[in-house]
């Protein structure tokens, strides 16, 4: 099975192999025990997200096997994108142990600010989105102001801005109090109707697998030369092949019905961009360093302040985005947009996803986990007919367990000394 | 005991110098006009009781403290330090008593943070093979450069600081307490390390409660006491005078002791 190596003891053994107390995975068998010993350990990552997953898929499917259907998953899709993405600014402020509780009426002002630019004043499209973003980047930019300068809690601050850019949204909306936007246009279009092309869902679907092999690959020739343990390319070509092959699955049964939605799609280039950026980046360490130990990151000579920044301009950012991108989903920008538990659920999407309230944990994939989780019980809980006061109640109740299952893993990782 | 400046003032040009360095927070003075020089290829041992204000000015030196007043050349130049960075470009690595290590990150991480490589595209490989150089130059007994730095234990993790310390190639290196969680082997090995440092012409400052490390690599003993200096002393300067500057009286439990110890000694001599 492994091509490197079993003799860990030699004159001339690998860098990294060279501690006798260590076991190290050389096999498929192996690896999978160490992932079964790291989750022991408390280190779940997305696990408990996946088994719960299954878990309300299931129930919602014995009870209405409609849910499953490709027509509803792919409505899901579309529920999913918006509030996925604002979901996912949360997941940087929360890797700094910080919170914007303001997403909801940010991204309720982004969705105004495009009705009133776009279609009041007659904005060229791109410029009003780029405005909405704009104003997104300065609410983000006030909060780290205020966090940085002052050390006001971002808890405080963004209380405070949900209030501010609540009337802000009123005042934009005006007497009219909602906009249309006009249908037929190409933004309402890309939230309501525009679905890729059955080849293009395929296609991409292809590449993780390619990236992977070529990846992983390329990875392991340098660690060889530099005489370091590497994967077994076995391992490498079965990871590949199993993801190519659940990413077929899923577009070809989407594809039985409308198909993938442009809109879902650029949620997930954005979670891989997020992803890069958060573990590949310099950037994206300094996240985590500052999350962890932000005395430490300081005394490293990392510019603390700018990875504050950073963090709540994005999140702002991605909230107005979202906004603009509900706007698009409902054709209007109306005084309810980004009101209700748009706020918390992209919250709780993060963290439900697995992205830890202490800071220093997480990772963009856990906005798109927590937002399925979400949106399939909303879906679920619509097509058993039960009414949003259910819907909250229940969302409320699988939060909770998501937020015990952090603090519990938590725990466990400081019994097993990985806190 | 000399002045408070070094002997050598018409010698080579200090690398560090400090005049009249202080340091309040708020009513407490942790430093008062404390003047040191390090010169290049010199170990200067900083001992002082707890809370003599050793660990402060190690911090002021290294940016993450800005003094009260004073002034810092650094080569021959006034510096003026707004962060750890600026301490960091000038060439000053520290090794901070309390670490300062992320535990939630790696060790390879952890000795690069702040000098990762390839800023768009992170090179994991050549930072784990350096790290790994480092870490096996300090002899320490680390099992997995990829395990976070929470699971190790306290004198792997000192390990782990001291080879951050030494990545960025720095003209001066600042050891707060170095080897105070060290077991025998790496505490010998960050010694042969300070005197390799030290051939390379480097300045290090050390900080120890150790006077036998302290006697062993250092080639001046600064003395601080309640924040002021107290005195700087050759390596063969008797103990009682060191132990008299550092606690600031003849008349002390340390010295009480001693003598007590000495008397008995001398009546059994009486017996016999
Ligand atoms: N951040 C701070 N705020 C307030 N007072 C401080 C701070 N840091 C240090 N002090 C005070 O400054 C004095 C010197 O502390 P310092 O840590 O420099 O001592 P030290 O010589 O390193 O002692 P030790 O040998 O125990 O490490 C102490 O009285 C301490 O209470
Ligand atoms: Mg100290």
């Amino acid at each position: 099975m492994s091509d490197s190596m079993h003799k860990p003891n030699d004159s001339n053994a690998l860098l990294d192999r060279s501690d006798i107390r260590v076991t190290h995975s050389n096999s498929i068998a192996d690896s999978l025990k160490a992932s079964i010993n790291r989750v022991k350990s408390g280190d779940l990552g997305s696990l408990p997200v996946i088994i719960g997953l299954v878990l309300i898929w299931g129930i919602f499917t014995v009870i209405n096997p409609i849910f499953l259907s490709p027509n509803n998953l792919v409505n899901l899709l579309f529920d999913c994108s918006t509030v996925g993405i604002i979901a996912l600014g949360i997941v940087c402020v929360l890797m700094l142990g910080e919170i914007d509780l303001s997403v909801g009426s940010m991204s309720g002002v982004g969705s105004a600010l495009l009705g009133v630019l776009w279609v009041n004043q007659g904005w060229p499209l791109a410029l009003a989105i780029g405005a909405s973003l704009c104003v997104g980047a300065m609410m983000g930019f006030a909060y780290a102001f205020l966090r940085t300068k002052f050390g006001m809690p971002s808890f405080v601050s963004t209380l405070a801005g949900l209030l501010a850019l609540l009337g802000f949204q009123l005042f934009l909306l005006g007497s009219t109090g909602s906009i249309n936007l006009p249908y037929g246009s190409s933004m309402v279009d890309f939230g309501q109707l525009m679905i890729m092309p059955a080849w293009a869902a395929h296609f991409f679907a292809l590449i993780p697998g390619v990236v992977i092999v070529v990846m992983g690959a390329r990875i392991r020739d340098k660690r060889q030369s530099a005489n370091l343990s590497a994967k077994s390319l076995t391992s490498i070509i079965v990871k590949a092949l199993l993801v190519t092959f659940a990413l077929q699955a899923v577009a070809f049964y989407l594809n039985q019905s409308r198909g993938v939605p442009w809109m879902f799609g650029l949620f997930i280039l954005l979670v891989i961009l997020m992803n890069y950026a958060l573990t590949r980046t310099k950037w994206g360490r300094y996240m985590f360093a500052v999350g962890g130990n932000a005395e430490a990151a300081r005394r490293a000579g990392i510019n603390v302040k700018a990875i504050y920044i950073s963090a709540f301009v994005l999140c702002s950012s991605l909230a107005a985005l979202g906004g603009v991108l509900a706007a698009s989903r409902l054709a209007s920008a109306s005084q309810q947009a980004g009101t209700g538990d748009v706020n918390l659920n992209a919250i709780a999407a993060a963290v439900i996803g697995g992205t830890s309230l202490f800071g220093g944990r997480g990772s963009a994939w856990s906005a798109l986990l927590g937002i399925i989780v979400i949106q399939s019980i909303a879906n679920g809980l619509t097509l058993l007919n039960l009414s949003s006061s259910h819907r909250y109640m229940i969302t409320g109740a699988v939060l909770a367990i998501a937020v015990i299952v952090d603090s519990l893993a938590r725990q466990s990782r400081v019994s097993h000394g990985k806190a | 005991m000399s002045s408070n400046t070094s002997a050598r003032s018409e010698g080579p040009q200090p690398i560090l110098s400090l005049r009249k360095v202080s340091k309040n927070f708020g009513a407490v003075a942790a430093l008062t006009d404390i003047d040191l020089d390090v010169f290049p290829g010199e170990v200067v041992a900083l001992v002082g009781d707890n809370g003599a204000g050793k660990s402060t000015l190690i911090k002021t030196l290294a940016g993450a403290h800005s003094p009260t007043s004073g002034s810092i050349l650094f080569e021959g130049k006034e510096v003026s330090m707004n962060g750890p960075s600026d301490a960091l470009d000038l060439g000053i690595a520290t090794v901070f008593q309390d670490l300062a290590l992320c535990e939630n990150l790696d060790v390879v991480a952890n000795i690069f943070l702040g000098q990762e490589k390839s800023a768009l595209h992170l090179d994991e490989t050549t930072m784990e093979v350096t790290s790994w150089t480092l870490l096996n130059e300090l002899a320490a007994r680390i099992p997995s450069v990829r395990d976070v730095v929470a699971s190790l234990s306290g004198g792997q993790r000192q390990t782990v600081a001291i080879a951050r310390s030494l990545l960025s190639n720095p003209k001066i290196i600042m050891l707060d307490e170095p080897t105070a969680a060290l077991g025998v082997a790496q505490t010998a090995e960050v010694l042969n390390l300070v005197e390799r440092v030290k051939a390379k012409g480097l300045g290090v400052i050390m900080i120890s409660h150790n006077m036998q490390d302290v006697r062993a690599i250092a080639d001046r003993i600064v003395v601080l006491r309640l924040g002021k200096n107290n005195g700087v002393f050759d390596v063969s300067a008797s103990n009682e005078a060191l132990i008299g500057a550092i606690t600031g009286a003849t008349d002390n439990a340390v010295s009480r002791r001693a003598k007590r110890l000495a008397e008995a000694e001398t009546k059994t001599e009486e017996q016999a």
